[in-house]
């Protein structure tokens, strides 16, 4: 009973102290709603997120299964298309929606896992790199500029080249190397923030640097990161879909956006939809990211707006 | 400024060791290097054969000095697939990059720059809102499939243009576009956003209040100051390009570093995709050095004692 009572306790003050922060965020979520443009692109990033988790029960078309007889097959609306399949099918009589159904599956995954990667290797080191400053510092913002320096696209595709093609590899591949830019902007929040007085304060009272960190540090340099990091999923959309065009991305036969345009490259003169589809459900996803993170800054920083 | 110089020169120099370390360790993260540059059928003798050939044997640490002793002097061995030194195949190379990735930037800029201008005097004009939205589009797309669809247009439709190769100006066109439409996309947001920042100063002001023509107020006061951010942007994305070019140069069969390093990689030619990984790192360090200095000269309210 007495146990409970202090739980419960514990659950209501760590709820009250919760408030503030979502009180915040249903303030940044109002500001978004009250920009049209972002709120275009939250709706239709909803519709793309809904149209690829419900994939396999809303339409059921198997994306690998070939029927060699309805190859290129065009659209519905063409003259030869049929309702079975509304938007056609490729070279080997593989149904195309049920592909880029299948397809935006792999580039959100790989673009959000991606960086989740990233922000977590670079706030660990921005952080550390801001708190802790000197020797650490350096060591940690040298290998940044290294980093920096290497062009992003040679470094994947050189490390993919090697450690072979996976949804896994590509993920680790492409979040190891964009850790650069959270790093940099955690550290130049924490440099200003450290010298605060609350942060003093607690130092003076003894509480733990790695307490300090999470518990006061971590909770006001991370908003920036949130726009940073909604902007930066649609460049490693764009890039997983270059690497998946190379023959780098997910191995095949997986059905991916680049790996689908890359094929139907070969028939760009008999069938235009393998060519044309594929590249406008990445238009749209990147134009949907785009659009709200843009809300998103603008939202969390005005003196950003007319950038 | 000399000091600053220096300075930059010191890091580049760190930098570079830093690039020559990740191109030498980069093949060795599977394990056995050798096993990727043969056949899957490979006999043991084969493979012992290679390893000892290519000094595979001996610690890492003798094969990274003797690795970065070779290539200071140009030297990265000779190709599996074609048999000559690999050096050779990358300056043979070299040039078709470089005029692709220098194409695109010039016809990113002229447009851009533009655009941006009148973007950001006419500030929500339907001229404006129309040439940002285009722009966000130019940034959604992914310039290879930019490509296709020109290709698809103007060569296979239209028949104007050739879908691949080098020579002609026709057969630049299709691939400098779809390189620097992103980047022109992201130049004219960048130029509007300066542009509209620099003509609220009160200097702007008082050239107005002195009764300037418009047209001087902004090619001469305003513009000036806004190139400098242009610049700087411009140079860094210049590393964008060479990644870009990678893609492209495949899409278009053009034949440039790009294409050559996709190429190497498929037929396991390590050598030589280790040669193109470190040129094009160090013509990008070398592009984002030139921009530092520029910076400086460019602005000389950036106090370079500033820089820690």
């Amino acid at each position: 009973m007495n146990t409970r009572a202090t739980e419960s306790l514990g659950f209501r003050q760590a709820l009250e102290s919760l408030a503030p922060r979502i009180r915040l965020t249903l303030e940044t979520a109002r500001e978004v709603v009250k920009r049209p443009s972002a709120l275009a692109g939250g709706i239709l990033l909803l519709v793309i997120l809904m149209a690829s988790v419900s994939f396999p029960v809303l339409y059921h078309t198997d994306p690998l299964a070939q029927d060699l007889l309805a190859r290129f097959t065009p659209p519905v609306w063409q003259s030869g298309g049929v309702w079975s399949h509304p938007l056609g099918t490729d070279n080997l009589g593989r149904d195309v929606l049920s592909r880029l159904l299948y397809g935006s599956r792999v580039s959100l995954l790989v673009g959000f896992t991606a960086v989740f990667v990233a922000e977590l290797v670079g706030i660990v080191l921005g952080l550390i790199s801001g708190y802790y400053g000197g020797k650490t510092d350096s060591f940690i913002m040298r290998i940044a500029d290294i980093f920096m320096a290497y062009p992003f696209m040679l470094l994947t595709i050189s490390v993919i080249a090697v450690l072979g093609p996976s949804i896994l590899n590509l993920i680790l591949v492409l979040g190891i190397s964009d850790w650069v830019t959270y790093a940099r902007t955690i550290r130049g929040s924490v440099l200003s923030l450290k010298r605060k007085e609350f942060i003093e304060a607690s130092r003076a009272i003894g509480t733990h640097n790695i307490i300090i960190i999470i518990r006061h540090i971590l909770p006001n340099v991370i908003s920036p990161l949130l726009v940073l990091g909604t902007l930066r999923v649609a460049n490693i959309i764009i890039w997983e879909s270059g690497l998946s065009y190379l023959g780098m991305g997910a191995p095949p036969p997986m059905p991916t956006w680049g790996r689908m345009l890359a094929e139907g490259r070969v028939y760009i003169g008999d069938a235009w939809w393998l060519v044309t589809l594929p590249g406008l459900a990445i238009m749209f996803t990147i134009l949907s990211i785009n659009l709200l993170g843009d809300g998103l800054r603008d939202a969390l920083d005005p003196r950003l707006i007319n950038l | 400024m000399l000091q600053y110089i220096l300075k930059r020169l010191w890091h580049t120099v760190y930098v570079v060791i830093g690039i020559s370390m990740i191109s030498f360790f980069f093949i060795h993260l599977s394990g056995d290097p050798v096993l990727l540059m043969l056949p899957g059928d490979a006999s043991d003798q084969e493979i012992e054969e290679l390893r000892e050939q290519l000094g595979f044997n001996d610690p890492l640490y003798v094969q990274y000095v003797r690795f970065a002793s070779k290539a200071i002097r140009g030297d990265f061995g000779e190709s599996l697939y074609y048999h000559v030194p690999v050096m050779e195949l990358v300056i043979e190379r070299l040039p078709a990059s470089l005029e692709l990735a220098v194409a695109a930037m010039v016809f990113a800029l002229v447009l851009a720059v533009p655009i941006g201008i009148i973007s950001a005097v006419r500030r929500g004009s339907m001229l404006d809102m129309g040439s940002m939205l285009g722009a966000l589009l130019g940034l959604s797309m992914p310039h290879f499939w930019l490509g296709i669809m020109l290709m698809l247009l103007f060569s296979v439709h239209l028949g104007w243009l050739p879908t691949s190769g080098r020579g002609t100006m026709a057969h630049l066109i299709m691939p400098a576009v779809s390189l620097g439409l992103s980047l022109m996309a992201m130049f004219a947001r960048l130029t509007r956003s300066v542009m509209l920042e620099v003509l609220s100063l009160d200097y702007i002001r008082t050239a107005r209040a002195k009764g300037l023509r418009e047209e001087i107020v902004i090619s001469k006061h305003a513009l000036k100051n806004a190139l400098i951010p242009l610049v700087t942007v411009a140079g860094m994305q210049f590393g964008f390009l060479i990644g870009g070019t990678v893609i492209i140069e495949t899409v278009f069969a053009w034949p440039g570093l790009g294409r050559l390093v996709i190429q190497a990689i498929f037929s396991r030619d390590y050598p030589l995709v280790q040669a193109i990984v470190f040129v094009l790192s160090l013509l990008f360090v070398g592009m984002n050095l030139l921009v530092d200095i520029l910076y400086v000269y460019l602005d000389p309210q950036i106090s370079y004692s500033e820089e820690k």
